[in-house]
C-alpha cells in the first residue's frame, strides 16, 4: 500500500472533520473551549502531518503514501490519494498556517465563533484533498468544496462590503471551474475511445495522447479555472475584494494556501495533460505573468490601504510563480515551487500583521499611521522581517525563491526576465514605502501614542512565520531536496511528451503539404485522362 | 351441452404492489377520518402516521420488486425496473410531503383531514402508473388521477385568493393540457392502430413507411405540448409561478417533484420505447428546448424575491437540465434523468419542507427572500439544512446535485452534444447566484423583523433529515443508486 502500511494521508485529510464534530457538540455559549478545541485540533493535525514530511522518500519521483480504492465503480472514479515532491511543501504549508489562523482570530473573531472554527476546519480538510487527490473528479469534489467555507469566512465575518466580495468570488471562482469540468468530461471520454478504459486517474491519463486541436481547448478550460484562482493578470479583479473584506485569517489562508491551488493545478493538471497546448500558450502566459507581476506591483504602490497594497502585492508575486512554472526548467519550477511557499509566509505575516494594527486602530489607512516603531518595538521588528521577506532582501526565503525564478526565466525568455527583475525594485518601493510611512514618519496622531505592543498570542503567532523566513532563506537545500526528483521527473516527461507532439505536428504538417501538392497532379492527370 | 367457459382474470398482484398499498392507505386514512373525534381547535397527526406507513410500506414493496421484469393485464402495466424506479422517487416524494405535511397543518387546519392525505396518496397512486403504464390509455388514466387530485390539492387554503387563483389556473390550463395530449394519442393511434406502447414500437419497426406521416407527427407535436405542460418546459411553462406560488407550501414541493419525475417517466416512456424511430427527428427541437427551459428558468430566476417563485423558476430551469439527459437519448442519459429526479427530490422537498417549516401559526407564511434574514444563526439546524439544499440545486459537491448534473452533462458528452453541455454548465453558474442569495440572506444579513420560527414537530425534523441525509448520500455515495438507475433502464421493456 505505502511506505508507512497505514493510510496516512486520508487521516491528515479528514481529521479536522473529526474535529468539527467535536465542536458541534460544545456549547456555543463556551467560546475559549471553543477556540482553544479549534487549536489543539490544529496543531495535533500539524503533528499528524510531520510523518508526511520525515518518512518522504526524496530517492524517487513516483506518488507517495498512495492509497487506491475504487469510489464509484460503474464510472471508474477512485478515490486515489497521493504525494510527491511537489505537492508536500504545500500540503505542509497548509497544516502549517491553519493554527496560526485559528490563533490570530482568538480576539479578531468575537461573534459567532463556533461556525467560524468549523469553517476553519472544514476549509482545511477540502484544500488538503485537493492537494492530495490524484483522481480528478475527487480533486474536483475538494476544489469546489474549498469554496464553501471560505464563501463563508468572507461573507459572515468580513468588512463592509463583504457580501459582494464573498458572492463574487464564489461565482468567479466556481464559473471557471465548471469548464474543467467539462474538459475533464471530454478528457475521460476521450480516454475511453483510445484505450477502452474508464479512467478519471490522472496518472493514467498523463499517458493519453491527445490530439492537437483538441488539446488546445480542453487546456484552455483547466487554465483559465487555474487562472482565475492564481489570480493571473485580467482575471484577478476578485482578489482584492475577497482580501480586504475577508477577516485576517481568511486572508491568511486565501494568500497562503488557496491561490497556490491555481499554481499548483497548473503543475499537477494543465501542464502534465496537455504538454502541446501548453508549450504553445508559454509565451502568452509568460506575458500575463510580467504585466501581472509590474501592474500588481504599480498598483500596490499607490494604495492608501495597507491591506489591499499587500493584496496586490500578492497579484504581483503570484506572477513570479507562474513566470517560474512556465520557464519549464528547473530552476524555474522549483523556484515557483519555492516562492509559493515564501509567498505563504511573508505575505500571511503581512496580513497578520495589518490585522493586528487593525485590531488595535480600526483603521488600515496608511496616512493614519506614522511613528508605529516608537510605540511598538516588538510590532515593528516582525514587520520589518515580513517586509524584507516580501521584497526578497538576501538572507530571507524570498531572495532564494525570486533568484531561482529569474534565473529560469533568463534561460527560457531573457527578455520577460529583464522586465520581471524590474517587479522586484518596485516590490522594495512599495514595501518600504508603506513601512517607512507608517513606521517611522513622525508619531504625531494622539491616537497612536497608546498603542499597545504585541502580546504573547500574538508574539507566538508570528515567531514560527519569523523563524521560518530565516531558515528558509539561509537553507534552501533542505527544502529543494524533496522536491529535486519529482521536478525533474515532471521536466523529463514534459519534454519527451512535447516532442512526440511536436513529432506528430510535424508528420501531419508534412502530410497535408504532400496532398496539397498532390492534389494538383491528380487533377491535372484527369483533365489528361 | 357446450359449457360457458368463464376465465377469471388472474389478478397480477406484484405488479401493481406499491400501487395497490398506496391505494389501500388512501381508503383507510378517509375511513378512519370519519370515526376520528378531533378537539374543537387541535390537529392531530394521526391521518398523517397512517399515510406515512401505507408510502414507507409501498417503498418497501417498490423496492423489493425491482427485480421484475413482466407485462401484466394484457399490456398495461409494464413491471420493470423502470416503473420501479419510478415507484421509489414517488414513494419518496410522497413520504417526504407528508411528513412536512404533519407539521404545515397547523398553520392550514384544512390540511388535517381525511381527504387531503387521501387526495395526496392517489395523487402518488396516478403518478406510479404514469411510469408503469404500458398503454396511452392507461397513461391518460393516471395522468387525468394525478391532475385532478393535485387540482384539488392545490386549492386547499380555501380561504387564501391565491390558493384559489393557483388551483383555478392550474386546472384550467392542465385540462387544455390533457386535451392536448388526448389528441395526440388519437392520432398516433390513427397512425399504428394500437395503444400499446411496446406495439406501436415494433409497428413503427415494421412499418417505416409510417414514420414520417402527417398523422404520426402530428400526433408527437401534440403529445409533446401535453407532456411539456406537465414537465414545465418552454414554451409551456408559463403556469408554474403563479400555480408554485399559490398552492399551500407542501403541495408545491410535491408537485414540483413528484409531477415532474411522473411526467418526466411517461414522456420517456413514450417517446423511447413506441417512437425511437423518431429520435433523430425530436433530437433537434429537444436540444432547443433543454436550452431554452434552462435559461429561460434560471435568468427569470435572478430576479424573483419570492422564494416560492424563485423555487417555481428553479424548477423550470431543472427540468432544462433534465432535458439534456433526454436530448443524450442514451442508456446512460436516461439513467442519469432518474438519477437526478430522485436526487431532486430529495433537494426540492427538504427546501420546501424548510420554508414549511416557517409558517405562521395564522396561516401566513414567510415567504419572502427578506424574511430569511439571520435565521442562518438563529436556526442553525433548518439554515444548514437550507443551504445543503441549495447548493445542491446549485450543483456544489459534496451534495446530490453535483453528481446528478455530472451524469447528465457527461452523457451529453458521451453522444457528442458538447454545446449543450456547456450552456449547461453556464447555466448552473448563472443559477449559483440566486441560490447563493438564500445563503447571503440567511448568514449574512441581521434578521429585520422578528420572524419567529414555530416549535417544528418530530415529523418534519425527520423529514429533512431524511432529505439532507439523501442529499449527501447521493453525492458523496452514489454508487449504490447510480447502478440501480442504470439497471432499471437497462430493463425496461422494449
Amino acid at each position: 500500500m505505502n511506505q508507512l502500511h497505514f493510510p496516512i494521508i486520508s487521516l491528515v485529510t479528514f481529521f479536522p472533520i473529526f474535529g468539527v464534530l467535536i465542536l458541534l457538540m460544545i456549547d456555543k455559549e463556551n467560546e475559549d473551549v471553543l477556540r482553544g478545541t479549534a487549536l489543539a485540533f490544529t496543531v495535533i493535525e500539524f503533528f499528524l502531518s510531520l510523518p508526511l514530511l520525515i518518512y518522504f522518500n526524496d530517492g524517487t519521483a513516483g506518488m507517495q503514501f498512495v492509497e487506491h480504492f475504487p469510489w464509484i465503480r460503474s464510472m471508474g472514479i477512485t478515490y486515489h490519494l497521493g504525494i510527491d515532491g511537489i505537492s508536500l511543501w504545500i500540503v505542509m504549508l497548509t497544516t502549517f498556517l491553519t493554527p496560526i489562523c485559528v490563533l490570530c482570530s482568538w480576539s479578531y473573531i468575537q461573534k459567532h465563533v463556533k461556525e467560524y472554527m468549523i469553517c476553519m476546519l472544514l476549509l482545511e480538510t477540502a484544500m488538503l484533498g485537493a492537494l492530495v487527490a490524484l483522481d480528478l473528479i475527487l480533486f474536483y469534489v475538494f476544489w469546489e468544496l474549498m469554496l464553501i467555507p471560505m464563501y463563508l469566512l468572507i461573507g459572515v465575518w468580513g468588512g463592509p462590503q463583504r457580501v459582494y466580495a464573498a458572492v463574487k468570488f464564489f461565482i468567479y471562482t466556481a464559473a471557471g471551474s465548471v469548464f474543467m469540468l467539462l474538459s475533464i468530461l471530454f478528457l475521460y471520454y476521450y480516454n475511453h475511445k483510445v484505450t477502452g478504459v474508464y479512467t478519471f486517474d490522472i496518472l493514467e491519463l498523463y499517458k493519453l495522447n491527445v490530439p492537437i486541436s483538441v488539446q488546445f481547448w480542453l487546456c484552455l478550460a483547466f487554465f483559465v479555472s487555474f487562472a482565475i484562482k492564481v489570480p493571473m493578470f485580467p482575471l484577478h479583479t476578485w482578489l482584492p475584494d475577497a482580501h480586504v473584506q475577508a477577516p485576517t485569517a481568511g486572508s491568511v489562508i486565501l494568500a497562503g494556501v488557496l491561490l497556490k491551488m491555481g499554481t499548483y493545478g497548473f503543475l499537477r493538471f494543465a501542464m502534465p495533460l496537455f504538454p502541446y497546448a501548453t508549450h504553445q500558450y508559454m509565451p502568452v502566459i509568460a506575458t500575463l505573468s510580467v504585466i501581472g507581476i509590474i501592474y500588481g506591483a504599480l498598483v500596490a504602490m499607490v494604495q492608501p490601504d495597507m491591506k489591499k497594497l499587500v493584496a496586490y502585492s500578492s497579484v504581483s508575486h503570484l506572477g513570479y510563480v507562474m513566470l517560474g512554472l512556465f520557464a519549464l526548467n528547473m530552476q524555474g519550477i522549483e523556484g515557483g515551487i519555492y516562492q509559493m511557499l515564501n509567498h505563504g509566509i511573508s505575505t500571511g505575516a503581512l496580513f497578520l500583521i495589518v490585522g493586528m494594527i487593525y485590531e488595535r486602530r480600526h483603521t488600515r489607512m496608511i496616512k493614519d499611521f506614522g511613528g508605529i516603531a516608537k510605540v511598538m518595538p516588538v510590532f515593528a521588528t516582525f514587520f520589518m522581517i515580513a517586509t524584507l521577506s516580501s521584497v526578497a532582501v538576501p538572507g530571507t526565503n524570498g531572495f532564494v525563491g525570486e533568484f531561482m525564478i529569474l534565473v529560469g526565466a533568463f534561460r527560457a525568455y531573457p527578455v520577460f526576465a529583464v522586465f520581471a527583475a524590474s517587479g522586484a525594485i518596485f516590490g522594495a518601493v512599495y514595501m518600504l514605502w508603506m513601512y517607512q510611512r507608517v513606521m517611522f514618519c513622525p508619531l504625531d496622531k494622539p491616537e497612536n501614542e497608546k498603542l499597545k505592543d504585541l502580546n504573547v498570542r500574538e508574539i507566538i503567532t508570528l515567531l514560527p512565520l519569523a523563524v521560518l523566513v530565516f531558515v528558509m532563506g539561509f537553507f534552501p537545500g533542505m527544502f529543494l531536496r524533496k522536491m529535486d526528483a519529482s521536478v525533474s521527473h515532471f521536466i523529463k516527461d514534459f519534454n519527451s511528451r512535447y516532442e512526440m507532439y511536436a513529432q506528430q505536428r510535424q508528420q501531419s504538417l508534412g502530410e497535408k503539404i504532400a496532398a496539397v501538392t498532390a492534389t494538383p497532379a491528380a487533377g491535372s492527370s484527369a483533365v489528361v485522362e | 351441452m357446450e359449457m360457458l367457459e368463464f376465465v377469471v382474470p388472474a389478478l397480477n398482484v406484484k405488479a401493481i404492489l406499491p400501487q395497490l398499498i398506496l391505494s389501500l392507505t388512501a381508503l383507510t386514512v378517509l375511513l378512519v377520518d370519519v370515526f376520528a373525534d378531533r378537539e374543537a381547535g387541535k390537529t392531530s397527526a394521526a391521518n398523517g402516521l397512517i399515510a406515512v406507513v401505507g408510502v414507507v410500506a409501498a417503498l418497501f414493496s417498490a423496492l423489493l420488486t425491482i427485480g421484475m421484469r413482466e407485462s401484466a393485464y394484457s399490456g398495461m402495466v409494464l413491471a420493470d425496473g423502470f416503473s420501479s424506479f419510478i415507484s421509489v422517487i414517488i414513494c419518496v416524494v410522497a413520504l417526504l410531503t407528508v411528513l412536512s405535511s404533519i407539521n404545515y397543518q397547523r398553520s392550514c387546519p384544512a390540511l388535517d383531514s381525511g381527504e387531503y392525505y387521501c387526495l395526496l396518496l392517489f395523487a402518488a397512486v396516478g403518478m406510479m402508473f404514469m411510469g408503469a403504464a404500458g398503454n396511452l390509455l392507461l397513461l391518460f388514466l393516471a395522468l387525468e388521477t394525478m391532475s385532478i387530485s393535485i387540482y384539488v390539492l392545490a386549492g386547499f387554503r380555501s380561504t387564501d385568493a391565491k390558493s384559489i387563483e393557483s388551483a383555478l389556473k392550474y386546472f384550467l390550463l392542465g385540462a387544455f393540457a390533457s386535451g392536448f395530449l388526448l389528441f395526440g394519442f388519437a392520432l398516433l393511434y390513427g397512425a399504428t392502430g394500437t395503444m400499446d406502447v411496446v406495439k406501436i414500437g415494433a409497428f413503427l419497426t415494421a412499418h417505416p413507411e409510417v414514420i414520417h406521416s402527417r398523422l404520426l407527427l402530428g400526433g408527437v407535436a401534440l403529445m409533446t405540448v401535453g407532456f411539456g405542460f406537465k414537465m414545465a418546459m418552454f414554451p409551456f411553462h408559463m403556469w408554474t409561478p403563479d400555480v408554485y406560488e399559490g398552492a399551500p407550501t407542501v403541495v408545491t414541493g410535491f408537485m414540483a417533484t413528484g409531477v415532474k419525475a411522473a411526467a418526466f417517466a411517461a414522456f420517456m416512456r413514450v417517446f423511447f420505447i413506441a417512437l425511437g424511430h423518431l429520435q433523430v427527428d425530436w433530437t433537434a427541437i429537444m436540444w432547443l428546448a433543454a436550452f431554452l427551459t434552462m435559461t429561460i428558468g434560471n435568468v427569470v430566476a435572478l430576479s424573483q424575491t419570492n422564494i416560492k417563485r424563485m423555487l417555481a423558476y428553479s424548477s423550470i430551469a431543472h427540468a432544462g437540465y433534465l432535458l439534456v439527459g433526454f436530448v443524450a437519448g442514451t442508456k446512460m442519459g436516461q439513467a442519469a434523468i432518474l438519477f437526478y429526479l430522485l436526487s431532486y427530490a430529495f433537494t426540492n422537498l427538504g427546501a420546501f419542507g424548510v420554508i414549511a417549516l416557517l409558517a405562521k401559526k395564522d396561516g401566513g407564511e414567510y415567504t419572502e427572500l427578506k424574511d430569511f434574514a439571520g435565521l442562518g444563526f438563529k436556526y442553525p439546524g433548518m439554515g444548514l439544512a437550507m443551504a445543503v439544499f441549495m447548493f445542491s440545486m446549485a450543483g456544489i459537491p459534496p451534495a446530490s446535485g453535483f453528481m446528478g448534473k455530472f451524469y447528465l452533462f457527461s452523457s451529453a458528452i458521451k453522444s457528442g452534444f458538447v454545446w449543450l453541455a456547456i450552456f449547461g454548465v453556464i447555466n448552473s453558474v448563472i443559477s449559483l447566484y440566486y441560490y447563493l442569495r438564500v445563503t447571503v440572506v440567511m448568514y449574512f444579513q441581521e434578521a429585520e423583523e422578528e420572524v419567529v420560527m414555530p416549535k417544528a414537530s418530530p415529523a418534519i425534523v425527520v423529514g429533512l433529515v431524511l432529505a439532507a441525509l439523501g442529499v449527501l448520500q447521493m453525492g458523496i455515495l452514489p454508487s449504490y443508486l447510480w447502478d440501480l438507475a442504470q439497471f432499471s433502464i437497462k430493463t425496461m421493456i422494449m
